[in-house]
């Protein structure tokens, strides 16, 4: 798939009205929001408030009611645009295929489109789960990883497509803090190093405001507010100003 | 209903057209077929062995108190190739492999492991359907093949001990050679072959399909194996009429 464009640089993303609905449920309404080549773009919002579907519908695993959806000008569901792009997803769950080790996991995108011999895919994993600091983890299961693991397999299956776009739906979510900024830093490093287009959805607002360069705030699927991560701290809509607020505190029980 | 079977021809059309590609999926076809003959493989020999002694247990005695010594050989012979091998297989195979893949194609459905393949430009029909058909296609006329092999041992050894039949192994083969052609058995084995592709994709269509945790995985699995039986059954009557002389 990936010989018809050797270009290392993140591709644009951009969202046009788009709306999405399950039933008489709006899940996502009138969506427009465009992502810069090699922009590192978080969507934040509360559970539940659409962020994780319309992240699907970025790379065409749903289709949408009305609106759509472009990737440097072309439209997310046209025939080629895989062979023209190359795409990646970190899913929430990691997704790994529990019948595959790990180290097949990774090495799946290249072993099925033969991009690479089995010696130079061998090497290129080993290189890839190292970079994820899970180095000699190949024959190992799925299933005998921790959550935290499995994320980190992920992402390397995902860094073995050399994207252009990637995308990571709730990454350090049952995550501990030190893993979260693990994560964090991973998805810095490779932005920084092959300058791919990523966008972010989470819910961590350490991990948004650490990561981005630009954030939009999304709630009960409209967005509510889209800018710098200052712009959108210093925003004075309610729902902002709640999320970021949130706080636990220990009401003291009556009797 | 109609949705289902609609998808389940779109399916079926979208696996014959990437048949090409099964070279490319050796490993996984190989996989599969190895599943499939080594889950089977003893259930077949005991279930096709006491088929094929019921037949004789059945028919025998009836057949011989009216001087049909020589019918007993050919009934159990045509009964086992052209019509309880092919069937009997089939919903064994349909129960043990079509629950097994309506089970696993779910699972992966439901934890988003197929949602994972699109994302990295696999389609989950090459990848995981296709290796699944070409393999079940294959093993179960060769399945059936054994079971007949089997039946026909089970009857013949049940005619000579049975003291109310008591045809001898030698005589019982010589008289199923005189009814029993070629023709018969690939009559069976072409049977088996539907079924084959039925019970595939059925289940492979049930997996794909599979929407709600856990719950969903259930009742896909029992949506797969008991749809399939239906639809063996009815095409065991069409593909029988079709293949009446």
């Amino acid at each position: 798939m990936s010989e018809t464009t050797n270009n290392h640089h993140g591709v644009s993303v951009q969202v046009r009205g788009l709306s999405r609905r399950f039933g008489n449920h709006e899940v996502l309404k009138d969506i427009a929001l465009e992502v810069k080549p090699g922009e590192i773009f978080v969507i934040m919002g509360p559970s539940g408030s659409g962020k994780s579907v319309l992240l699907r519908h970025i790379i065409g695993l749903e289709t949408p009611n009305s609106g759509e959806i472009l990737i440097n000008g072309e439209s997310v569901h046209s025939e080629n645009l895989a062979s023209k792009y190359r795409m990646a997803m970190v899913f929430q769950s990691g997704a790994l295929l529990n019948s595959l080790t790990v180290g097949e996991n990774v090495a799946l995108y290249l072993t099925e489109h033969r991009l690479k011999p089995p010696a130079e895919i061998r090497r290129i994993v080993a290189a890839k789960l190292e970079t994820v600091g899970l180095k000699d983890t190949e024959a190992k299961f799925p299933s005998e990883l921790s959550g935290g693991m499995k994320k980190r397999v992920a992402i390397a299956r995902a860094l073995v497509i050399e994207p252009q776009l990637i995308l990571y739906d709730e990454p350090t979510s049952e995550l501990d803090p030190i893993s979260s900024i693990v994560i964090g830093q991973e998805i810095l490093k490779l932005n920084q190093r092959t300058g791919v287009t990523s966008l972010v959805v989470s819910h961590d607002r350490d991990l948004a405001f650490g990561i981005a360069q630009r954030i939009a705030v999304i709630h009960e699927g409209e967005i509510v507010a889209l800018g710098a991560p200052e712009e959108v701290r210093q925003s004075p809509h309610p729902v902002i100003r709640e999320f970021l607020n949130a706080d636990f505190k220990r009401e003291p029980i009556k009797s | 209903m109609f949705q289902n079977i609609g998808e389940m021809v779109l399916l079926f059309w979208r696996t014959l057209l990437a048949l090409p590609l099964t070279w490319r999926q050796r490993g996984k076809v190989y996989e599969q077929f190895f599943e499939i003959g080594n889950a089977s493989l003893l259930m077949v020999c005991v279930l096709s062995f006491f088929l094929g002694g019921v037949i004789a247990l059945q028919t025998g005695p009836v057949l011989v108190e009216r001087g049909l010594h020589n019918a007993v050989g050919g009934l159990v012979g045509i009964a086992m190739a052209k019509e309880l091998a092919p069937i009997m297989m089939a919903i064994l195979i349909a129960g043990r492999i079509g629950s097994a893949m309506a089970a696993e194609i779910g699972s992966m459905q439901v934890y988003q492991e197929i949602d994972a393949l699109r994302t990295m430009n696999i389609n989950p029909i090459h990848y995981l359907v296709l290796p699944r058909l070409v393999a079940i296609a294959v093993a179960l006329p060769m399945l059936v093949i054994f079971s007949v092999l089997v039946g026909w041992l089970g009857g013949a050894v049940v005619a000579e001990v049975t003291g109310q039949i008591d045809i001898s192994f030698r005589s019982f083969f010589e008289a199923m050679k005189d009814v029993v052609d070629l023709d018969d058995v690939l009559n069976g084995v072409f049977k088996s072959f539907c079924f084959a592709w039925i019970v595939g994709v059925v289940a492979c269509h049930q997996g794909l399909v599979t929407r709600g945790g856990p719950r969903g995985i259930g009742r896909s699995v029992t949506k797969a194996v008991v749809n399939s039986i239906v639809l063996i059954i009815m095409f065991d009557y069409v593909l029988t009429r079709i293949l009446l002389k």
